[in-house]
């Protein structure tokens, strides 16, 4: 597919890198959309390059402006540390090393205000796109452009239509579906991609669908248009 | 849909047009939006780039780590108040281009264009020219569409990106993205636009990424200052009828082989070129073990 031209001027951001700023702060909200937004505590675990530059490039504003929910372009992204601390959220850097992964990656460990504990793997890959490669246990792949659905499951006959059923019901398109399972009949997970927001009685609808185990919802947060 | 510059030149043949509507329909099809939302959507980016051009030319400036800020308003000063070598034009693009590099490197907002660390050269090419001819805002956007085709091309068939590609594929693409679009503000014809960019980045062919501490700073601001006059002369020469022997195409796929020829060391890792000189090692352990 061809690239937009707002893919080629653009992202608006703030500086100095789209790969150490843009793409760390997307990366960033995705950790606050998963933790639904109650932040006690953040910790940052950063690999390579991330690890090695980021107090030069401002990796760590850009990340705590992420959990914050600033966008890539808001000026006050400079004074995120600051403002963190004003809120009462702490925040933690530990340069670490993650494995046979991007050289620009992160892992984000937050603490909910319940003491429960979320985390995230993302990757910023250049030119200010991502992509989250896990999601507390759950390997997956996105880039953060499309409204995401992450649904766990039995391994039954029939689920997967009767989500996409529902989906379907409410009018929105599915533009990617992955499914995968542990074992035939055990627990299986289908992730949906969708191209408009799927509205929370959808949601909720799915959630009473037989064998399904938990929804989860991520509104796209790197998106052109979206 | 085009997939190479013989491709969008073809289009602008069979439609009798200029580059930037070819780009601005291809741009409807494929985002499913209305010309005017496009063009609205680009006038606001351009606002952008207008003021990250601006700011530090008149204003004091620091980057996150110190070591650049300042020198868009030295330039500024300088060529108002002394005889300058390159004229007035290129000395007022110079700290047009300093001034968004700056801006980027102090955690300012800037447009990638086509990324960060060449964010300077587009905006200060075309705010220079729009200047000099008096450009309506369409006409500026016009510029800026051209400049997104050429972009898109590259971004196709080879590579925007330092990691992947060297300087070359920042600020040479930044480059020649500019040349296209002052060629087509001037008046030039498409294929002149295209040899304008063409000879933007063979005059970058083989730009090495090599960042001191790995920042955004040094020598990228200065390369900015290169990049945007590159684009001026390049233009210049394509409207007096120059053209370039090697089409586009075959220049970028040059481009493209050499970056993937290039070392890692020269490929935004700093460690190579200057980031591995001795004053640049010294700098970034005074960077970031302060």
């Amino acid at each position: 597919m061809q690239k937009s031209i707002f893919d080629i001027l653009g992202p608006i951001m703030i500086g100095p890198s789209s790969s150490h700023t843009a793409g760390a702060e997307k990366i960033g909200r995705v950790a606050r959309a998963i933790a639904d937004g109650s932040l006690k505590k953040a910790i940052f675990y950063l690999h390579g390059s991330f690890a090695n530059t980021y107090k030069g490039h401002g990796t760590d504003k850009a990340l705590v402006a992420g959990i914050l929910d600033m966008e890539a372009d808001d000026e006050r992204i400079k004074e995120s540390l600051t403002l963190a601390k004003s809120m009462g959220i702490s925040v933690e850097f530990v340069e670490t090393d993650l494995g046979d992964v991007h050289p620009n990656t992160v892992k984000i460990v937050i603490v909910k205000t319940d003491d429960t504990e979320v985390s995230v793997i993302g990757s910023s890959i250049g030119g200010g796109g991502i992509v989250i490669t896990k999601i507390n246990d759950d390997e997956i792949e996105y880039d953060g452009k499309y409204p995401l659905l992450i649904i766990k499951h039995k391994d039954i006959h029939g689920v997967i239509s009767s989500i996409t059923g529902v989906v379907a019901d409410y009018g929105i398109n599915i533009a990617t579906l992955k499914v995968g399972r542990q074992a035939r009949g055990e627990l299986a997970s289908t992730v949906i991609e969708t191209d408009a927001i799927v509205p929370e009685n959808a949601i909720e609808k799915i959630s009473q669908l037989n064998g399904i185990n938990s929804v989860r919802k991520i509104n796209a947060i790197g998106g052109h248009h979206v | 849909m085009y997939r190479n510059a013989s491709e969008l030149l073809e289009a602008t043949k069979n439609l009798d047009c200029n580059i930037w509507e070819v780009v601005l329909e291809n741009e409807i099809k494929i985002s499913d939006r209305t010309a005017s939302a496009i063009r609205g959507q680009m006038l606001e980016t351009f606002s952008v780039m207008q003021n990250s051009a601006a700011f530090a030319q008149e204003s004091d400036i620091k980057s996150i780590s110190g070591l650049i800020g300042g020198d868009a308003k030295k330039v500024n000063e300088y060529r108002k108040n002394n005889k300058t070598i390159c004229g007035d034009s290129v000395n007022i693009a110079i700290s047009r281009a300093l001034s968004s590099s700056e801006v980027n490197a102090s955690m300012g907002r800037i447009v990638a264009a086509p990324t960060a660390g060449s964010c300077g050269i587009l905006p200060a090419a075309i705010i220079t020219a729009g200047e000099q001819i008096a450009a309506s805002d369409e006409q500026l956007v016009n510029a800026l569409l051209t400049a997104s085709g050429i972009g898109q091309i590259i971004a196709k068939n080879a590579t925007l990106s330092g990691a992947e590609g060297g300087c070359q594929a920042e600020c040479g693409s930044a480059s020649a993205m500019a040349a296209a679009a002052l060629v087509e503000m001037y008046g030039g014809s498409p294929d002149a636009a295209f040899h304008a960019a063409a000879i933007a980045i063979s005059n970058i062919l083989g730009l090495v990424c090599d960042p001191v501490a790995g920042l955004v700073e040094v020598p990228c601001a200065n390369r900015n200052a290169m990049g945007v006059v590159n684009a001026m002369l390049c233009a210049d020469m394509a409207l007096a009828g120059v053209t370039s022997i090697i089409p586009f195409d075959e220049m970028i796929e040059a481009m493209y082989k050499v970056g993937r020829q290039m070392p890692v060391a020269f490929k935004e890792t700093a460690l190579g070129g200057i980031a591995a000189t001795p004053t640049a090692l010294r700098l970034k352990t005074e960077i970031f073990h302060k």
